[in-house]
């Protein structure tokens, strides 16, 4: 059974010029603007392509602007279990959430941003997958379709099918303020299970990982053979290292970066000042994955890891982890640091030589955006 | 009134048999038999007595195998149906095999190896019976030492991996026997190779490198500096790439290789591009090989056996695999690989009757017609290129609007994101034209792919054909978008499910599987 939650103001400050929507004032200003949320025609599209196949389907969902009206508008029939306080609050997308996993929903489909993501993730069991109908300002968070056709199309494969295969993927989310100020910086808010299909052909000339948790897990395997004895290794945060921390047998904070020594936690969260005071007292190396969509390896989601750190752990700072699949995703785009000191960032660009299993490595260009020059060194 | 004939419509109404045809275990019927064969007369068996008893006990079979049980023309019909069920390399116009190179293997030389002067040879025939078989084996390696370049070539494995895994395996030796072979355990690949390489290479115990493209699409040179090393035991790389994508700086690739002592190994499985025109020798590489079931024009056996050529400077030349056809005057010997060799990877010469069909091909076309095969197929590929782009949602991602060689691997996403309709979807439409299409091999680089590979073989009318089809349905993606998402509509086999081919417990590849995986679905 399917779920859908419509933000109703997803979307607004966009087309505004306002960086993001959230805060009254800004929606607000947004609707002094002339600004009409897209959100709601962006479900109805994705809920039409599902339509066409399945006319009769039931999608339960929240009252009225949050779900109920694009349904009816879709063509299908809703199922309300939830009632929004007026006027909307973030809470309202993640109650309506827990609601809809609460009467057994096993995908739901939200239109809206990052700030969505953010809350329907705060709603949601780990059982229950979600997938995102683009319809925001901010899409850092991988979690969402390349469009709403493809949502829907996505939502009738897991209708026919009972099912696909998910994958963790993070939510990201900035602070609207900084952004409005120019100044980005993601941070890692939890994860979604996501639905996605895999590469299939009619005609397969090699196996591909049945689905995309065996490549992380391969990636995180090979991550694992490579860790020496003596070392210690600040594992930084995401699915990818979580599942790392799981090769290790050893407990890992999600959000966190935690100090792993011969095989033991000796400090879980570590702030700045305690993974400084760790990397004085012998050799450490940092561990990293690729955070989100936009291909930040350190600068976006593990500020930790700062500058002052990498400075610290001397030669050959970072090991990043990852499956070959998510610097495919990066579509050419090239990985990111930006520490915030230019020394650092220019060290670190260059290429990554990116460990994606017990015997795989590939070498990837890494540059800094916030200096010129760094692109690209040999 | 049926006269005159009416027109033909724009697209083909094509539709497909479907025959509802059982499994052939299925068919059996105890005590049917498509061949008595005659008793043994007593002299024979005076004379040779009872074979069986003579034989090793773990080799007799206690019980008669589980033979279907069937009469000649049932079987004759059997597979006669299973042929019309399905879109042979003969009936369509098979461009949508990329990295395949389906080409015209002309029909002629089928009679050429139904010879019983050729069928009836046995492998391990006296050589001073078999001087024509060899003959062949050692001028068809002639011929390819002379399109490759290289010193020797053997013609000894069976398919285009097994002759990747006969490279890598020549590398490994080479190494071994230079003293290096303890520190040279990483072999660098590009994201574009063929993955049988990176395979190949991670079977034979290295550690694998992986390099994605420059900015501009092209193989990364910059990368490749960065990932040599001492360590380096060897760069195999396919050329053009799987994009169909010409390695511009190919010869800087080799000369950074030989640079830090790593060798070079070349995957022209698809050279069909490049016949005349490039060698992989000149470019300096160690190694190479060829598919002869693509490039010189043998079928593909739908998965075998195919032809492995693999071609190798004479520094390498002692690790070829065995056993060889060695020419001592006008006379031809077989050699068992010498002591460096690294020995045989299938049985006796590989397939003859590929190597005797390629013979005939490259014998009938000469030098110029070979060099004409790639010019045509380079033009072929860049007519459909261009037919293609044209279609609005269509695109080809890497070195954009630059020309291709061979092949193209095109990318359906921007019709993706418009309409959610996704390239398999594309393909399977397809197929109710009578299409065969088809997406791309591991990785999945480029999204929602489509890889065309027109050789020479196909008229232009035949390539607008294909070219229309495509058209056709990325319309219907966009005005009908259902009528794609549930094809096909005119085929044996609506859908097959994937899901039952990814999971071990689920799979079943023989009947014997089958019944044990699906007891319920079979009865006792
Ligand atoms: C470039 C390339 N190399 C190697 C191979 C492997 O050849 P085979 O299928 O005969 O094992 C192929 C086949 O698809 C190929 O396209």
């Amino acid at each position: 059974m399917i779920g859908l939650i419509v933000n109703p103001i997803a979307g607004i400050g966009g087309p505004a010029g306002l960086a993001g929507s959230d805060g009254a004032d800004v929606q607000r200003r947004a609707g002094e603007r002339g600004a009409r949320p897209r959100a709601a025609e962006r479900a109805v599209a994705a809920l039409a392509v599902v339509a066409a196949s399945r006319p009769d389907e039931h999608v339960v969902t929240a009252a009225g602007p949050m779900g109920e009206d694009a349904v009816r508008a879709a063509g299908l029939r809703p199922i309300v279990v939830w009632h929004q306080r007026s006027p909307t609050s973030p809470s309202d997308t993640t109650d309506a959430a827990r609601a809809l996993a609460d009467v057994g929903v096993d995908l739901v489909l939200f239109a809206g941003g990052d700030g969505t993501a953010r809350d329907v993730a705060a709603g949601l069991p780990a059982s229950t997958a979600a997938l995102g109908i683009p319809a925001g300002v901010k899409m850092y968070s991988p979690a969402f379709a390349v469009g709403p056709s493809a949502a829907g199309a996505l939502a009738a494969a897991w209708l026919d099918e009972r099912a696909l295969p998910t994958a963790e993927r993070e939510v990201l989310d900035v602070d609207e303020e900084q952004l409005r100020r120019a100044r980005v910086e993601p941070r890692l808010y939890g994860t979604l299970r996501v639905p996605y299909r895999a590469g299939r052909t009619q005609a397969r000339k090699a196996a591909t990982p049945a689905d995309e948790q065996a490549a992380v897990r391969l990636a995180a395997r090979g991550a694992a053979t490579r860790l020496r004895p003596g070392i210690r290794y600040l594992l930084g945060p995401g699915g990818t290292m979580a599942e790392v921390a799981r090769e290790l047998g050893v407990e890992k904070t999600p959000l966190g970066v935690d100090v792993v020594l011969d095989g033991r936690v000796v400090v879980a969260g570590a702030s700045e000042q305690e993974l400084l005071a760790e990397v004085a007292q012998g050799p450490a190396r940092a561990v990293v994955s690729i955070i989100g969509g936009q291909g930040f390896l350190l600068g976006r989601g593990n500020q930790q890891l700062s500058a002052r750190v990498v400075e610290a752990i001397g030669d050959d700072p970072v090991m990043v982890v990852a499956p070959e699949q998510k610097l495919i995703d990066l579509a050419g785009r090239p990985l990111l640091v930006d520490t915030g000191d230019a020394g650092v960032d220019a060290r670190l660009a260059g290429f990554a030589q990116v460990v994606t299993g017990p015997s795989t490595t590939s070498i990837y260009p890494v540059h800094a955006p916030e200096i010129e020059g760094a692109v690209h060194a040999p | 009134m049926s006269l005159p004939i009416a027109p033909k419509p724009a697209h083909r109404r094509f539709h497909q048999a479907r025959w509802d045809e059982p499994v052939i275990f299925e068919l059996s019927t105890p005590g049917e038999r498509g061949v008595l064969v005659t008793a043994v007369e007593p002299g024979v068996r005076d004379a040779v007595g009872d074979v069986v008893a003579s034989l090793p006990e773990g080799l007799a079979r206690r019980t008669p195998p589980a033979l279907p049980e069937m009469g000649q023309m049932r079987v004759l019909k059997h597979y006669l149906r299973l042929s019309q069920e399905n879109l042979g390399a003969d009936l369509n116009v098979d461009v949508g095999q990329g990295t395949c190179t389906m080409k015209y293997a002309p029909k002629v030389n089928e009679q050429l190896i139904t010879t019983p002067k050729l069928s009836a040879m046995h492998p391990l025939q006296d050589p001073a019976d078999a001087q024509g078989a060899l003959e062949i084996i050692w001028r068809t390696e002639r011929m390819l030492a002379e399109i490759s370049g290289m010193d020797e070539v053997s013609l000894h494995t069976q398919g285009g991996s097994a002759a990747i895994w006969a490279n890598i395996a020549m590398i490994r030796a080479y190494h071994e026997a230079n003293g290096e072979g303890a520190q040279r355990r990483e072999v660098i690949t590009t994201i574009f190779s063929h993955p049988s390489n990176a395979a190949a290479a991670k079977a034979a115990g290295y550690d694998v490198i992986t390099l994605h493209p420059d900015a501009d699409g092209y193989p990364d040179l910059a990368a490749l500096k960065r990932a040599l090393s001492p360590r380096t035991a060897a760069i195999m790389v396919t050329n053009p790439e799987d994009t169909g994508i010409y390695n511009p700086a190919i010869r800087e690739w080799v000369d950074a290789a030989h640079a830090v002592g790593a060798l070079a190994s070349y995957d022209q499985a698809n050279a069909n591009g490049i016949l005349g025109i490039t060698r992989a020798r000149d470019a300096g590489f160690d190694v190479c090989h060829f598919n002869v079931h693509k490039t010189f024009g043998t079928p593909h056996g739908s998965g075998g056996p195919g032809t492995g050529a693999n071609g190798v400077s004479a520094a390498l030349a002692p690790f070829l695999p065995g056993p060889r056809v060695v020419r001592d005057g006008d006379r031809y010997s077989v050699h068992e690989g010498g002591p460096q060799s690294i020995g045989a990877i299938g049985p006796c010469h590989g397939v003859v009757p590929n190597i005797v069909r390629a013979y005939a091909w490259m014998m009938a076309l000469g030098a110029e017609g070979l060099r004409a095969v790639a010019e045509t197929a380079v033009l072929n590929n860049n007519y459909l290129m261009k037919r293609i782009l044209e279609i609005p949602g269509a695109s080809a991602p890497y070195a954009t609007g630059r020309r291709r060689i061979e092949q193209v691997r095109y990318s359906w996403q921007e019709l993706f994101e418009e309409t959610g309709i996704s390239s398999e979807e594309i393909g399977i439409r397809a197929s109710d034209f009578g299409m065969h299409y088809w997406t791309s091999h591991h990785p999945y680089v480029v999204p929602q792919p489509f890889t065309l590979e027109p050789t020479e073989s196909y008229s232009k009318a035949e390539l607008d054909e294909y070219a229309d089809v495509l058209a056709e349905v990325a319309r219907e993606a966009r005005e009908t978008p259902e009528v794609v998402r549930t094809a096909p509509h005119s085929q044996s086999v609506h859908h097959t499910h994937h899901d039952d081919l990814d999971d071990p417990e689920r799979w079943a590849i023989t009947w014997r599987a089958y019944r044990r995986k699906y007891p319920d679905a079979v009865g006792a």
